[in-house]
């Protein structure tokens, strides 16, 4: 079972719910904690794994040999992201453009163009006690991040041994969340009781709504504002299956890098209740 | 005129509660002349909730185009199917599909059909609007749900504040930013003369400032930072105070935890309204806001 856990505000508490949410279910299942925030992963902060093995992860790049060029200009007319211009026989690439299509290479009719391997960022896997850990991390100023998205996806779908995967997703409704959440059977909606929280929640549900993927809210800094978030859920009849309130010792907690679940009996039980939830709400009894 | 980016790495730091009061504090600053606003959060646009904009003009966004298929020409050969990176063109029972949520634009197929059965269309990917605040001019945008975020928008958001800035002869940019370090933020980062990191005293608010700071320094880009809700965890803010003098990073200032601002928030409102509205508040946040505005103003003029 994969559980995608995404806001479309950031910093509503997706890693909290989902890092104290894997730590709750270690002590019945196998769970892999896949982090998909490849921007700003911070799972590994609470978790703590031990890495064991990394991989890069690379996106082809067109480089051109001008020998073979015959200035036609073909690779400039079919490039949709302005990667790659031709003055001439003489060929401007630019790689941080590149989505890595092949379109040039394949189209171009001197056979001029191989593709070379540009480094994004890497996947890393590890141990947390009994939670395998993978996560990716986008190098710094490289502007794609759904490729290594989809990297981390794959590398986590390769442990045969996960019963539960849980995916901390990225903030926002655009390419790298869709890359996160689509393929869940199940995504949890973080959000919390402000005009912001609500606006945002909004737009989390219209994107997994379009992806198809069932879901829930979860409310986080609950008592904290109100914002009319009980009444939305009620009108568009969505389940709010955990509330975690609002109170300065958790947010210190969370500060340090802590586990509310291992220190807090009270918000133990909030996860516990969100797990049956979530197993009745997917026929998972 | 300068042009001043809030911006975090972490979302959920206080950014748009900043811009927001910088919007009134601006205002107070330059009673003569306007302050242009600019959400460059096109994803999840949050600015407009607290500065009750008056929209006067929405512009389509187009995105990239995409791949559509004329089932009358199609004949199933699959050979679109074979080159498509993004996984976008499907199979069932023989029958080639295009998914449109995975397509990326790229054409290839578009290029290589033996039939001519795709034509690339034409996406509406979002909105992108001008408006009228108390505050001055708003520009903001609206990204469509999963469309790709690839900075355009952000781009055009940014050059439309521009156009509007030097027509209203405006002396200041305020730009709230999106969250993460990838295409997005880069779009908002790139020329803007400070960028004012607004972090928090947690754990993951230092690593993702730490990421954002590498970011902007290689884009050249000047820095000052800000601790939202310091006092949550007075050694946390030891330790960005620690990073910041190690980097010689300006400390700009510091902010309290106060209910105060949840409780503008729920009611709409900035933290600091302008002083044109009568209104005043005084709250340790906004207190500690003023202060930061002042040093913010007195670094970019």
């Amino acid at each position: 079972m994969i559980i995608s856990v995404a806001s479309g505000k950031g910093g509503t508490g997706k890693t909290t719910v989902a890092v104290n949410l894997a730590l709750t279910l270690t002590e019945t299942e196998t769970v892999c904690f896949v982090d998909c925030d490849v921007e700003e992963p911070n799972a590994h902060l609470f978790l703590k794994p031990v890495l064991e093995g990394s991989v890069e992860v690379t996106v082809p790049v067109p480089i051109v040999d001008e020998e073979k060029c015959n200035g036609c200009g073909r690779c400039g007319e079919i490039c949709a992201f302005n990667a790659i211009l031709p003055l001439g026989k003489h060929v401007l690439t630019f790689p941080e453009l590149c989505h890595g299509c092949g379109g040039c290479t394949l189209l171009c009719p001197a056979s001029a163009i191989q593709e070379e391997p540009l480094e994004i960022g890497v996947v890393e896997w590890g141990q947390a006690g009994s939670v395998s850990h993978i996560h990716g991390r986008l190098n710094i100023g490289s502007p794609l991040a759904p490729p290594l998205v989809k990297a981390v996806k794959n590398h986590a779908e390769n442990k045969p041994e996960r019963a539960i995967s849980i995916i901390d997703s990225p903030p926002g409704t655009s390419c790298p969340v869709v890359a996160s959440v689509s393929g869940s059977d199940f995504c949890l909606l973080v959000t919390e009781p402000t005009p912001f929280g609500l606006h945002d929640l909004t737009l989390a549900v219209d994107m997994v709504r379009e992806l198809q993927v069932p879901f829930g809210v979860v409310i986080n800094r609950a008592g904290l504002g109100n914002g009319g978030l009980v009444d939305y859920c009620k009108a568009e009849n969505i389940h709010i299956l955990a509330e975690i309130p609002f109170d300065r010792k958790y947010a210190k907690c969370y500060a340090k890098g802590g586990h509310l679940v291992h220190e807090f009996p009270e918000i133990k039980r909030v996860f516990q209740d969100l797990w049956h939830a979530i197993c009745v709400t997917t026929d998972r009894v | 005129m300068k042009e001043l980016l809030v911006i975090s790495g972490k979302g959920g730091t206080g950014k748009t509660t900043i811009v927001g009061a910088f919007a009134g504090l601006a205002k107070d600053s330059f009673p003569c002349k306007m302050t242009v606003l600019a959400d460059c959060d096109v994803d999840a646009a949050d600015l407009h909730l607290i500065l009750k904009p008056d929209v006067r003009e929405t512009k389509e966004f187009f995105g990239l185009k995409r791949a559509s298929m004329d089932r009358m020409k199609c004949n199933n050969c699959g050979e679109c199917r074979k080159i498509c990176r993004f996984d976008a063109i499907t199979a069932h029972e023989g029958r080639v599909k295009i998914e449109p949520i995975s397509c990326e634009g790229c054409a290839v197929c578009f290029h290589i059909c033996p039939n001519q059965a795709i034509s690339m269309k034409d996406v509406i990917a979002g909105h992108r609007f001008v408006s009228d605040t108390i505050y001055g001019p708003l520009v903001h945008a609206k990204l469509g749900v999963a469309e790709e975020n690839s900075g355009k928008l952000v781009t055009e958001v940014r050059r439309e504040a521009r156009r509007i800035a030097e027509t209203l002869d405006s002396p200041l940019i305020i730009c709230d930013g999106p969250p993460g370090i990838g295409c997005p933020v880069i779009s908002s980062m790139s020329g803007v003369d400070l960028a004012l990191i607004v972090t928090e005293p947690t754990i993951a608010g230092i690593h993702d400032m730490e990421r954002l700071y590498s970011l902007a320094r290689d884009f050249d880009v000047e820095v000052a930072v800000c601790i939202n809700k310091y006092d949550l965890d007075y050694e946390m803010s030891a330790d960005i105070e620690e990073f910041c003098s190690a980097h010689s990073v300006d400390m700009a200032g510091r902010v309290p935890f106060d209910e105060e601002v949840v409780k503008a928030l729920v009611k709409g409102e900035p933290i600091i309204p302008s002083r044109s509205t009568g209104q005043d508040r005084e709250s340790p946040a906004a207190n500690s806001i003023r202060q930061l505005w002042a040093e913010i103003f007195n670094r970019l003029f």
